[in-house]
């Protein structure tokens, strides 16, 4: 080979894959939305806001309400665990540090679904929360924990954990500790520190983090299928049974259109706020 | 602060791992429901291995995370190559995409996926299954890559460039060997999460080729069933086994 087609293989390759596989389907999910069901041909021309306007009806605004504040809480609780776990992790020495990292990806191994299948057996009303609490006489019934908004969560950040540790110890990684060191000689108290320096520095890890439990989130379909029962869908049931099931795609597209859109405004807050730090974006950003 | 810092760190690890252990000890538990212990047996291990349509979807589960983390290492290596090292049209473009990919909720992308393979006609099976496991997976092995290509001296390949070696020269003889740890790490990443995904194979795989989460998803819904937990404990047990492996032989090429 010599170095034209090398070059040219290199170039084409991405070009054709990245087309063909991620930008052509996004702007056909994005005609999908705009055109009419069809229960054969799935979806048919004319184009039509129907569906748009079908994302207003009361019991799907309502799902979508309850999407957002279940992975606005998922996202919240994973932060509150993950900042302070990054911190710990990211200060350890380099072999401990590997060791812990590693910890966190291994559950990955088991395939998400059957852990949170597993979930089931520790909050069920015979699982071991409830087999703790009744054998400790703190209750005498067992508490119905599984099919509520709390199983939901549960299993969220139980999922979710990891993508937002991860980014936030990259984060921690760049973070000057001499900055830190000069600050507290100067007379800075601990708070003042975290406050004005740590949190700052390390935005760019906790946007990041945060994007990437938060929109998942709302598309675990199977969490809420197999902890949240009937009542506490997410938006990616919704999804999912209008592809799969209903097979009104134009509906369907609607919803993913719809949470691209939320997507892309948390991007750009996303890139405002790493511009104001450290004035890089893009794929030279490490701290994904 | 020291005991309470590791307190923290064992609390965490307990959450993660809590469900994984019931996992592994109800794979030989006796008690059908694995809510108590009933005694040690090999039973589902047996059952497991006569569930065939379970193993077949365990192997095409392994199969399809093998193959697809191979072909996004290689064709996202020579991403993380052209954009670094080519200047070529639409080069923004290509990261932001890869970008986009990266940062879709999965159930996006899978909705993408599933459009873009009934618009090309690709029957919903073995093939489409891969083409979306290789895609999303692509970004984290680009990334990798090219922060590795980053960091090394790039005087290296000008010097080469000068005594007139060839592009596929210079990649196979400096470019592979100094980003081959980056390949390593990109191959693992994409191992895990093809892995562990369950939403996107649930829209782009065809009853042609069942998958191990679209065959639990069934199994789990309708009750319980103990060879689930041992398939847990296998693939936990065959990817520690993959990774130990991969850890060795890195070791004993530097």
């Amino acid at each position: 080979m010599n170095l034209l087609n090398f070059r040219r293989f290199a170039i084409v390759l991405t070009l054709v894959w990245l087309g063909l596989f991620v930008l052509v389907p996004h702007v056909l999910v994005l005609l999908t939305s705009v055109m009419s069901p069809d229960a054969q041909h799935l979806a048919v021309w004319p184009l039509t806001l129907n569906s748009w306007e079908r994302l207003f009806e009361p019991v799907y605004a309502e799902v979508f309400w309850r999407s957002l504040w279940l992975s606005t809480l998922t996202t919240v609780i994973c932060l509150v665990l993950g900042y302070p776990f990054a911190y710990i992790v990211a200060k350890l020495p380099n072999v401990w540090r590997g060791v812990l990292l590693f910890l966190m990806i291994v559950p990955f191994w088991t395939n998400s679904l059957i852990r949170t299948y597993a979930i089931k057996l520790i909050l069920g009303n015979k699982g071991l929360v409830n087999a703790a609490l009744l054998g400790t006489g703190v209750v005498d019934e067992p508490l119905q924990l599984l099919y509520t908004p709390f199983a939901v969560v549960f299993g969220l950040v139980y999922v979710l954990l990891p993508f937002m540790v991860l980014p936030l110890v990259s984060s921690f990684d760049k973070l000057d500790s001499t900055l830190l060191e000069a600050a507290q000689d100067l007379g800075a108290s601990f708070w003042a520190r975290f406050r004005l320096i740590i949190v700052p520095l390390t935005m760019p890890g906790i946007i990041a983090g945060s994007l990437m439990v938060f929109l998942p989130a709302m598309g675990m379909f199977y969490v809420a299928d197999l902890l949240g029962g009937a009542k506490n869908l997410l938006l990616g049931n919704i999804i999912k049974n209008q592809f799969l099931v209903v097979r009104d795609w134009p509906f369907g597209a609607a919803f993913s259109v719809a949470l691209i859109v939320i997507m892309a405004g948390l991007l750009w807050l996303y890139f405002l706020a790493n511009r104001r730090i450290n004035r890089q974006g893009g794929l030279d950003d490490e701290s994904l | 602060m020291k005991a309470f810092k590791w307190s923290f760190i064992i609390a965490i690890f307990a959450y993660l791992y809590l469900p994984i252990g019931i996992l592994v000890i109800n794979s030989f538990n006796a008690s059908k429901y694995g809510y108590e212990w009933k005694g040690f047996t090999f039973e589902w291990y047996a059952k497991l291995w006569e569930n065939e349509a379970l193993t077949q979807a365990f192997l095409n589960s392994l199969l399809v995370a093998s193959l697809a983390a191979t072909a996004a290492t290689l064709i996202g290596t020579l991403m993380a190559l052209a954009l670094h090292r080519y200047r070529f049209p639409l080069k923004a473009t290509a990261s932001s995409l890869l970008f986009i990919v990266m940062m879709s909720p999965d159930i996006v992308l899978a909705i993408t996926f599933l459009v873009i393979f009934i618009a090309l006609g690709i029957q919903l099976g073995f093939w489409s299954l891969l083409i979306a496991h290789i895609t999303f997976c692509l970004p984290f092995v680009v990334i990798t890559v090219y922060a590795q290509l980053k960091g090394f001296d790039k005087y290296l390949l000008e010097a080469a460039q000068d005594l007139g070696a060839s592009e596929s020269r210079i990649f196979r003889l400096i470019i592979l060997p100094l980003v081959f740890p980056a390949i390593v790490a990109g191959w693992l990443l994409s191992f895990t999460l093809s892995l562990d995904d369950v939403i996107i194979s649930s829209f782009v795989t065809g009853p042609s080729f069942e998958i191990l989460p679209i065959r639990v998803f069934s199994m789990v819904k309708v009750g319980v069933s103990p060879e689930v937990n041992v398939l847990a404990t296998l693939l936990l047990a065959i990817s520690l086994f993959l990774v130990t492996l991969s850890t060795l032989l890195l070791r004993r090429k530097h």
